[in-house]
C-alpha cells in the first residue's frame, strides 16, 4: 500500500482575532480555533493523490496541545483515512527546529511513506520553515510553494514551483515533501460519510516516549530560538477620508502621493 | 576579531544579476557590525555572475565577497545551493547568517538551520544587536502583523531571513575590495529543474516592488483590470488582487495579497474596489501607506486607509494615471 502524510496545524481564527485596546495584547480567549487554511490545500491534494493512485492510505499528523484532535477529525471528515496527535507536555514551547524534529520522528515511527505534504506557511507563525524543516531531518529533499502538479506517481514527480518572476518546472526522484499554495486545488466539503467516520475515528495520541525522542532537541531545551518580547503595534487608524470622483478629489489624492514622496 | 562576530549573507541572483535584496542585507550588515565589531562576508551564488555588481556591494558596507560562480547553481536547485551554502558557512564559521525572504532564502535557510542546528528567525522586518551579550535581536511580524515578536539564540548559529525593501542600501563605504571564489562542489541531486519559465506576464515581483496596485471585486470584470494595470504601469508598481478577484478568475494567484496569498510590505498601496476584509488586511496593513478607492464608505478598508476615497473606481483611477501623465 501507498502512503501520503500531510502536516496541519490548528491556528486560531484570524478573522476573529481581537486585540485587547488596555493591554494591546492579543485576546485568545473566545477565539475559535481553525485548520491553518494552507493545510486545507494539503489535505485535498492528499486526497486527489488517492482517488488517482488507490490503495493509498492518507495520513494527517499535528503536533499540538489536546484540543487539537478536534483538527484531525475535520480532516478526517473531508476523508483522510487516519489522524494522528503528537502531543505532551515536554512538546511544549518547541519551536520550528524541534517542531520539525518530533514530526520527522513521528513519520518514522509511522513506517513507509510515497510523499509528504505540508501546507506554504501556518497563519500564526508565517513562518513557512516546518515542511522543508521535516524533509532535512527525514534526508528528502523538498520543493517549496508548490503550485501545480502535473506528474505524481510513486518515486516520481513534475511540480511547478511559483517564484516571483515566473515559475520553475521541477523534476524529483524518490520520495519528497511539497510545500503547496492555493492556487493548487478546491477543498472538498465533508460528506456526511465523513462525518460519520469522523465521530467514530480512534485518533492515537504519540509522546515522547511513543517516538522516542532526543529530550535535548525537543521542547523548550531543544529549541534553538527564545522570544525574548512579543508587542502589538499601535492599530493602524483611517486617516483622511474624502468623497467624490470629480477631478477637485482626485487631485487631493494626487497631492498626497507627491507631498510624501510616493512616485 | 572572534568569528562570532561575522556576519555572513546569503546572497541571491536573479538571471546573472545580484538582486537587490542582497544589497540590502549589505547595509544592514555593515550597521549591525558596528555594534558587534564584526565584519560582513557576501556569499554570491549563481552563473555568469555580473562581477560588475560586486563594486556596488562594496560600498554598500561589505568587508568580503565570496563568487561561488557554477553552471548547476544557473537554476534554484535546491539541493547544489545547500551543499554549496553549508560548505561555505562552514568554512567561514560566521556567528550570524542572512539571507532574503525571498521565494530562494525562505526554500534554503530552513534547510540550512535543520543541518546546522541553528535558530532561524522567519521575515524579519529589523534587527538589532542586544547591548552586553552582542546577540542579534531579530523582529519579525506574526498573525499577519497583528503581533511583533523579538526572538534571540542565544547558544545556536544565528539565522534569519529578511524583508526585501525594509533597509535601505548605502552607497558610502569605501572598503578594500577582497573578492574571493569558492569551488563549487558538486554531487547528485534527485531534484532537476527541467525549466525556469520565465515572461513578462508572469512577472508579478509583488514582493519586490515599492508601490502596489491592486483591483478587487469592484472591478467587474477582467477586462477592467486594464484601469488597475494603466495606474500602476505610471506608477511603475505591481500589481495586486483580493481574492475574489482572484477566485473570478481575471487575474493569477500570483497575485493575490492577503492571508492565503502574498504579505507585503510596500511604501505604498493602492486598493480600487476592495472591502478589506480582515484576511486582505493581514497581507497589506504593514504598508507605509495605503490609499483606498470604495464605493461603500463603510468598507473596513477605511479603517487601514492613509487616504480613503469614497467613489467610483472607474472615475477615479483613470483620472489619478491622468494626472501622473
Ligand atoms: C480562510 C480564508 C482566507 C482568505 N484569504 C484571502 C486572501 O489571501 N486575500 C484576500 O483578498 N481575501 C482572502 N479571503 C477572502 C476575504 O474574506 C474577502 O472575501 C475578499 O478579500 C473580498 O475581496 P474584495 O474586497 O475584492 O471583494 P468584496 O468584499 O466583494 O468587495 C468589493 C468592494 O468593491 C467596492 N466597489 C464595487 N464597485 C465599485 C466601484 N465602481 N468603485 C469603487 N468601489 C467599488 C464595493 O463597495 C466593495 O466594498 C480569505 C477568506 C478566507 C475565509
Ligand atoms: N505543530 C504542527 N503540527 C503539524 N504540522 C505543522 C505544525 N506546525 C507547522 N506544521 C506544518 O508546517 C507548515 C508550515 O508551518 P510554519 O512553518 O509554522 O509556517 C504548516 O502549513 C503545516 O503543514
Amino acid at each position: 500500500m501507498k502512503r501520503v502524510v500531510v502536516f496541519i496545524k490548528q491556528v486560531p481564527d484570524t478573522a476573529e482575532l481581537k486585540i485587547d485596546p488596555v493591554t494591546n495584547t492579543m485576546i485568545r480567549e473566545g477565539v475559535p480555533s481553525i485548520i491553518n487554511p494552507f493545510d486545507m490545500y494539503a489535505i485535498e491534494e492528499a486526497l486527489k493523490i488517492k482517488d488517482k493512485w488507490g490503495d493509498t492510505e492518507t495520513v494527517v499528523m499535528t503536533m499540538g496541545p489536546p484540543q487539537a484532535d478536534a483538527a484531525l477529525r475535520e480532516a478526517i471528515s473531508m476523508g483522510i483515512d487516519k489522524g494522528i496527535l503528537l502531543s505532551d507536555k515536554k512538546f511544549a514551547a518547541s519551536d520550528t527546529w524541534a517542531t520539525s524534529y518530533i514530526l520527522s520522528k513521528a513519520v518514522e515511527k509511522l513506517g513507509d511513506f510515497d510523499v509528504l505534504i505540508a501546507g506554504k506557511q501556518a497563519t500564526d507563525g508565517d513562518t513557512a520553515q516546518v515542511g522543508p524543516g521535516v524533509a532535512t531531518w527525514l534526508k528528502i529533499p523538498s520543493v517549496t510553494y508548490v503550485r501545480k502538479i502535473d506528474e505524481l506517481e510513486p518515486g516520481h514527480a513534475k511540480v511547478e514551483r511559483m517564484r516571483s518572476e515566473g515559475f520553475d518546472i521541477i523534476e524529483v526522484k524518490g520520495k519528497f515533501l511539497m510545500t503547496v499554495l492555493k492556487e493548487l486545488n478546491e477543498p472538498r466539503i465533508p460528506s456526511f460519510r465523513g462525518k460519520m467516520a469522523a465521530k467514530k475515528a480512534e485518533i492515537p495520541v504519540w509522546g515522547a516516549d511513543d517516538l522516542n525522542t532526543d529530550e535535548a532537541n525537543i521542547g523548550f531545551t531543544g529549541s534553538p530560538t527564545r522570544v525574548v518580547k512579543a508587542f502589538t503595534p499601535p492599530p493602524k487608524k483611517g486617516g483622511i477620508k474624502v468623497e467624490g470622483d470629480d477631478l477637485e478629489t482626485v487631485k487631493g489624492v494626487f497631492k498626497f502621493i507627491k507631498e510624501n514622496h510616493l512616485a | 576579531m572572534s568569528t562570532k562576530n561575522k556576519i555572513l549573507i546569503i546572497g541571491e541572483c536573479r538571471e546573472s544579476s545580484i538582486h537587490h535584496v542582497t544589497f540590502e542585507l549589505v547595509s544592514e550588515g555593515a550597521e549591525l557590525s558596528k555594534k558587534n565589531n564584526g565584519e560582513v562576508v557576501v556569499l554570491v551564488p549563481g552563473y555568469k555572475i555580473d562581477t560588475a555588481q560586486t563594486e556596488g556591494l562594496f560600498k554598500a558596507g561589505a568587508d568580503k565577497v565570496i563568487l561561488l560562480d557554477h553552471e548547476k547553481l544557473q537554476q534554484l536547485n535546491d539541493v547544489h545551493y545547500l551543499r554549496n551554502i553549508a560548505a561555505v558557512i562552514n568554512e567561514e564559521e560566521p556567528g550570524i547568517v542572512l539571507a532574503g525572504a525571498t521565494p530562494q532564502g525562505r526554500s534554503l535557510m530552513p534547510k540550512l538551520a535543520i543541518t546546522m542546528k541553528a535558530g532561524l528567525t522567519a521575515d524579519c522586518t529589523e534587527l538589532d544587536i542586544e547591548e552586553g551579550t552582542g546577540l542579534l535581536l531579530q523582529t519579525r511580524p506574526a498573525f499577519g502583523g497583528n503581533l511583533m515578536a523579538t526572538i534571540k539564540t542565544p547558544k545556536h548559529l544565528q539565522m534569519s531571513t529578511v524583508r526585501p525593501k525594509v533597509f535601505k542600501v548605502e552607497t558610502g563605504y569605501s572598503k578594500e575590495k577582497n573578492i574571493t571564489k569558492f569551488t563549487y562542489i558538486d554531487g547528485d541531486s534527485p531534484l532537476k529543474i527541467i525549466e525556469a519559465v520565465r515572461s513578462i506576464e508572469e512577472m508579478v515581483n509583488l514582493a519586490d516592488s515599492d508601490i502596489i496596485v491592486s483591483g478587487g471585486r469592484g472591478l467587474g470584470d477582467k477586462a477592467n483590470f486594464k484601469v488597475v494595470f494603466d495606474l500602476a504601469a505610471k506608477l511603475n508598481a505591481a500589481v495586486g488582487a483580493s481574492r475574489a478577484a482572484v477566485d473570478a478568475g481575471w487575474i493569477s494567484y500570483a497575485h493575490q495579497v492577503g492571508q492565503t496569498g502574498t504579505t507585503v510590505m510596500p511604501k505604498l498601496y493602492i486598493a480600487l474596489g476592495i472591502s478589506g476584509a480582515i484576511q486582505h488586511q493581514v497581507g497589506m496593513k504593514s504598508a507605509d501607506y495605503i490609499i483606498a478607492v470604495n464605493k461603500d464608505s463603510n468598507a473596513p478598508i477605511f479603517n487601514v486607509a492613509d487616504y480613503g476615497i469614497v467613489g467610483d473606481l472607474f472615475e477615479i483611477a483613470p483620472k489619478l494615471t491622468e494626472l501622473l501623465g
